[in-house]
């Protein structure tokens, strides 16, 4: 956990030590063009990866009865036996993450009233899905809001986000709900980790570290939006550089924490394909989630069963009908008298 | 590959979803300058200029407060001077046209200040 949150800090910090000795063009220019490449082809070398992957078995999730009889009452969300079902399951999987909403803590009582002794309890709990919705939808607000840095005229549904975002109207530059929220939903994930001994048995350098990196990223942000300002309309000519392939560097006033804030989410793009946090485009992938439960109506075969040799019984009749006439047994097809002399 | 077809199908639309900051860039205008007048006519501003570029917002968000919630209508800038708390009288004499000055900014970056809520937006030409 400690070594993820100095790595962060470590990375923040040589962005900060970079910019200030005039390094700027390799973390403002070179950094981010890389770190788009390494992103977008990582991602479709994991998809193709995972394409060829063949499913051996069909094991979709199963949350309910599976459709057989008409008169057996048959859970169409949970256990979808068409690809239309598929695709329902899983927009509600990916807009509403219906599978955490089933998430239970399980709690044990030492001396339990109800059967006199140890038992344990299964509670539903909520706060995992909660949260992780919480701060997926509010990332996706900030995600788009940032669009008004790439296009030129601002498009007025970004101008309509915003507005919603900080209808509030604390402060100038006004509040915007979703960065708040965000660091929140972090912060409950992260303390979520620290804070259970269960999970935190289990927590590896590869759940804190994305963890530290987009609290790192959000608290840049906040920053530079409320206390040590960027000055957005450099950081848009800036951006808009990048964005038409004619960067420009020199004369912008970038201040250093932009460039921290910038080589961050490099950090995140570079680090996504290769993390847990290619679920992204992963949950499409998995066979748990894409295949339909039909398994009583069609066969799921290997697709890596070698082809099988196949001896039917008329080719077996053909290969040996004179031998079994000749045994006296049943055939289906005469052999062929003989021409008598 | 097994299921190429949607895979590819997916594969192509990531791969648009993710360049968008590059091709959508490209249907609009690029971005190359503020294009704000400044004053040339005065030498300085209440507080320097870095000051005023990063925390103008700031300033007027605690001049609306001192103006009409506290009613003290008199700020004192870091050099000492002093000046009247007043977005029409004091800001806009020399920044006189909202087209060549707020606009410039605050329209590229989506920026839309409830200024105008209370005031009324300048007319060009006053």
């Amino acid at each position: 956990m400690l070594e993820s949150l100095l790595v962060v800090l470590l990375i923040a910090a040589v962005a900060w030590i970079g910019s200030c000795i005039g390094l700027t063009a390799v973390f403002g220019i070179v950094l981010p063009y890389v770190a788009v490449l390494v992103f977008i082809i990582g991602l479709v070398k994991r998809m193709i990866y995972w394409a060829k992957s063949p499913v051996p078995f069909a094991i979709p999730t199963t949350g309910g009865q599976e459709r057989s009889l008409d008169f057996i009452p048959y859970a169409k969300l949970d256990c979808p036996s068409s690809k239309f079902g598929v695709f329902v399951r899983m927009v509600l999987e990916v807009c509403c993450f219906r599978s955490l909403f089933r998430n239970t803590q399980a709690c044990t009582f030492e001396n339990d009233p109800v059967n006199g002794g140890a038992r344990v309890v299964y509670y539903s709990s909520k706060w995992l899905w909660f949260f992780s919705l919480l701060f997926h939808y509010c990332f996706l607000i900030v995600f788009l809001r940032h669009f008004r840095f790439f296009m030129e005229p601002v498009p007025s549904c970004i101008g309509i986000i915003e507005a919603v975002d900080g209808v509030l109207q604390i402060g100038a530059p006004r509040f915007f709900l979703t960065g708040g929220l965000l660091l929140c939903a972090l912060l409950f994930l992260l303390a979520r980790r620290i804070f259970d001994q269960r999970l935190r048995y289990i927590s590896l350098a590869n759940d804190y570290f994305p963890l530290f990196l987009l609290i790192g990223i959000v608290l840049s942000g906040i920053c530079l939006r409320y206390f040590d300002k960027a000055e957005i309309a450099q950081v848009k000519i800036f951006i808009m550089g990048l964005t038409h392939f004619s960067p420009v560097i020199s004369g912008l006033d970038l201040n250093g924490m932009f460039i921290v804030h910038l080589t961050l989410v490099c950090t995140l793009l570079i680090y996504f394909p290769y993390s847990k946090l290619v679920h992204m485009p992963g949950i499409f992938f998995s066979p748990t989630r894409n295949l339909p439960t039909n398994t009583r109506e069609v066969r799921h075969v290997n697709p890596w069963n070698p082809p099988k040799q196949f001896f039917t019984y008329p080719e077996y009749e053909d290969t040996y009908r004179d031998a079994m006439a000749a045994a006296g047994l049943p055939l289906e097809k005469q052999p062929e008298k003989k021409p008598t002399e | 590959m097994y299921n190429a077809r949607p895979v590819c199908i997916g594969i192509v639309i990531l791969v648009v979803l993710l360049t968008a900051p590059f091709w959508v860039g490209l249907f609009g205008k690029n971005y190359t300058e503020t294009g704000v007048q400044t004053p040339t006519n005065h030498e300085a501003c209440v507080e320097d200029a870095d000051f005023m570029r990063a925390q103008h917002m700031r300033l007027l968000n605690e001049w609306r407060d001192q103006a009409l919630r506290n009613e003290n209508r008199t700020y004192v800038a870091k050099d000492g001077k002093k000046w009247e708390i007043s977005l029409q009288n004091t800001c806009m004499k020399c920044h006189t046209s909202y087209k060549d000055f707020c606009e410039k900014c605050h329209i590229s970056n989506s920026v839309s200040p409830y200024c105008w809520s209370c005031h009324i937006i300048p007319t060009e030409g006053k």
